[in-house]
């Protein structure tokens, strides 16, 4: 899956964005009952480094949406991440993610993991610089990189910049353009601050890799800039 | 999917929340509807609305008096009030869409959620892309744009002609029903799924010439393209090879995925080679 790797911003726009995740490969040596356990600690070591956002591909992030909501939250809906409850929930050897805002907390988060020795497979997606210096604080080599080459093709039919560095913080596409403009225009017309617009964002990334952080900072930006 | 009309209480707020801008507010029958057509069934707005269980007769009587005050209503945006929303059950060929478009649900063929492949994500441990070679997804498709099957056969059967190796652990590669030539099934060409991601394995010196054959089909195409390139770096971490052939192909390159290569070595006895299959 390409949740991640086609975020759209140049190197400089990551400077808060890291994207840790954890995959469970099985093996001869390691089935589901070894790496449940290893996933559950990785989640858990992550919210030591005060993570943004927290997640599993099958139940989703750190902000979920309600299924039973009450009315009266309109007036005052909690957008407090539940990290714990991320961790609690994971029930599956699944892909997990952790994010982090800055370049410190995901360094020395990946060292920690390497410390750890879990034998899962661990990827940072983020600037190439970024995820380099992650490497060489943890002392080890890059074993493979990924490159995103960009959008190609009919981009005419993609977005303006500011929705579309929202609206790819969700790789699968669950966070629509029209709901990113939309954030946009509340966050202009003052109904809503961007935290609670990035809250609103942050729910329909069904794998808790969109980084509400970076969302809260373009949406301010969007506030009185235009492209 | 389905909106139930009984509930549905045409408050809008599942028009912007749809990727793909498949729904609408009917003006005849005062309700959302699906264009099923453009409709991926991924399930954003099942799975991404926050749901209430008000009355919708309630709703609805409010909503009328507010609106011939010309009251604005500042709901939640990301809410469904009445829970309108059904999920349907899926028959083939249609299926294909939800398993293309929702990444919660892992793909049969692969096991993977997401868009199923695992690209260098786990190269780690199952060595799939060497040193000198690169392992290229060509993603088809975003939302709003989507794609059908019939456009993702094109850069298929392109890629077949030159030869490629096509990666066997791949949701693309399990509908082709003959690989030599790149050919999906006939029943699904016109399914639209949000994105596809067709993978291949060639060497290093191969990129230019694939990447002109992406180009040289993305002009037939009505989709939108987004390729990555994969690497093995070198013993000290760095790649030497492909960086450099993609910046003199003018790429210029920002973001990626990076293997830390902490996955357990010792299943790197697997065998790679196994996981493709040639055209």
């Amino acid at each position: 899956m390409t949740n991640t790797l086609h975020r759209f911003g140049d190197a400089e726009s990551f400077r808060d964005d890291y994207v840790i995740f954890a995959i469970p490969v099985r093996s001869k040596d390691m089935g589901a009952e070894e790496l449940l356990p290893k996933l559950r600690r990785f989640l858990q070591i992550a919210i030591e480094y005060k993570p943004v956002n927290l997640g599993d591909t099958r139940k989703g992030g750190a902000l979920r949406p309600g299924r039973g909501m009450n009315p009266l939250s309109h007036w005052k809906r909690d957008i407090t991440p539940d990290f714990q409850g991320v961790v609690d929930g994971l029930a599956i050897s699944t892909t997990v993610a952790a994010v982090f805002d800055n370049k410190v907390a995901a360094e020395d988060f990946i060292k920690r993991i390497h410390e750890e020795d879990f034998g899962l497979s661990v990827n940072i997606s983020t600037s190439i610089d970024g995820a380099e210096q992650c490497c060489h604080h943890a002392c080890i080599p890059r074993h493979s990189v990924g490159y995103s080459l960009g959008f190609e093709g009919h981009t005419e039919k993609l977005p303006d910049s500011q929705v579309m560095m929202l609206s790819t913080m969700c790789g699968h596409g669950m966070v629509s353009h029209s709901l990113a403009k939309k954030m946009i225009d509340f966050v202009k017309e003052n109904r809503r601050t961007p935290e609670q617009a990035a809250a609103v964002l942050t729910r329909f990334c069904s794998c808790g890799v969109f980084n509400p952080s970076r969302a809260k900072r373009i949406l301010e930006d969007a506030r009185i800039k235009t492209n | 999917m389905r909106i139930n009309p009984e509930k549905c209480v045409a408050c809008g707020n599942c028009t912007y929340v749809c990727p793909m801008g498949a729904i609408y507010i009917d003006p005849v029958k005062q309700r959302a509807t699906i264009n099923d057509d453009e409709c991926v069934e991924c399930y954003t707005c099942f799975n991404g609305l926050s749901q209430e269980h008000l009355p919708p007769s309630f709703v609805r009587t409010v909503r009328k008096a507010f609106a011939m005050m010309r009251i604005r209503f500042d709901p939640e945006p990301d809410v469904c009030p009445t829970s309108a929303f059904e999920p349907n059950e899926l028959v083939w060929p249609r299926v294909i869409r939800r398993a293309f478009s929702d990444p919660r649900v892992p793909h049969e063929s692969t096991g993977v959620e997401g868009r199923g492949t695992e690209e260098v994500k786990t190269n780690d441990v199952t060595g799939r892309v060497k040193l000198g070679e690169a392992g290229l997804t060509i993603e088809l498709g975003r939302p709003g744009v989507g794609v059908r099957f019939h456009e993702i056969q094109e850069i298929c059967t392109a890629l077949a002609k030159a030869g490629v190796a096509f990666e066997k652990k791949n949701p693309v590669t399990t509908l082709m029903t003959d690989v030599p030539t790149g050919k999906l099934r006939e029943d699904i060409l016109d399914e639209k799924v949000m994105s596809a991601i067709v993978e291949i394995k060639v060497s290093a010196e191969r990129i230019e010439e694939i990447i002109n054959i992406v180009r040289d089909v993305e002009k037939r195409l009505t989709t939108v393209v987004a390729i990555g390139v994969g690497v093995r770096c070198d013993n000290d971490g760095e790649d030497h090879i492909v960086a450099p052939i993609l910046e003199r192909l003018g790429y210029k390159l920002e973001r990626a995925k990076t293997n830390t290569g902490l996955g357990r070595a010792v299943t790197a006895t697997l065998q790679p080679e196994k996981e493709l299959v040639k055209a």
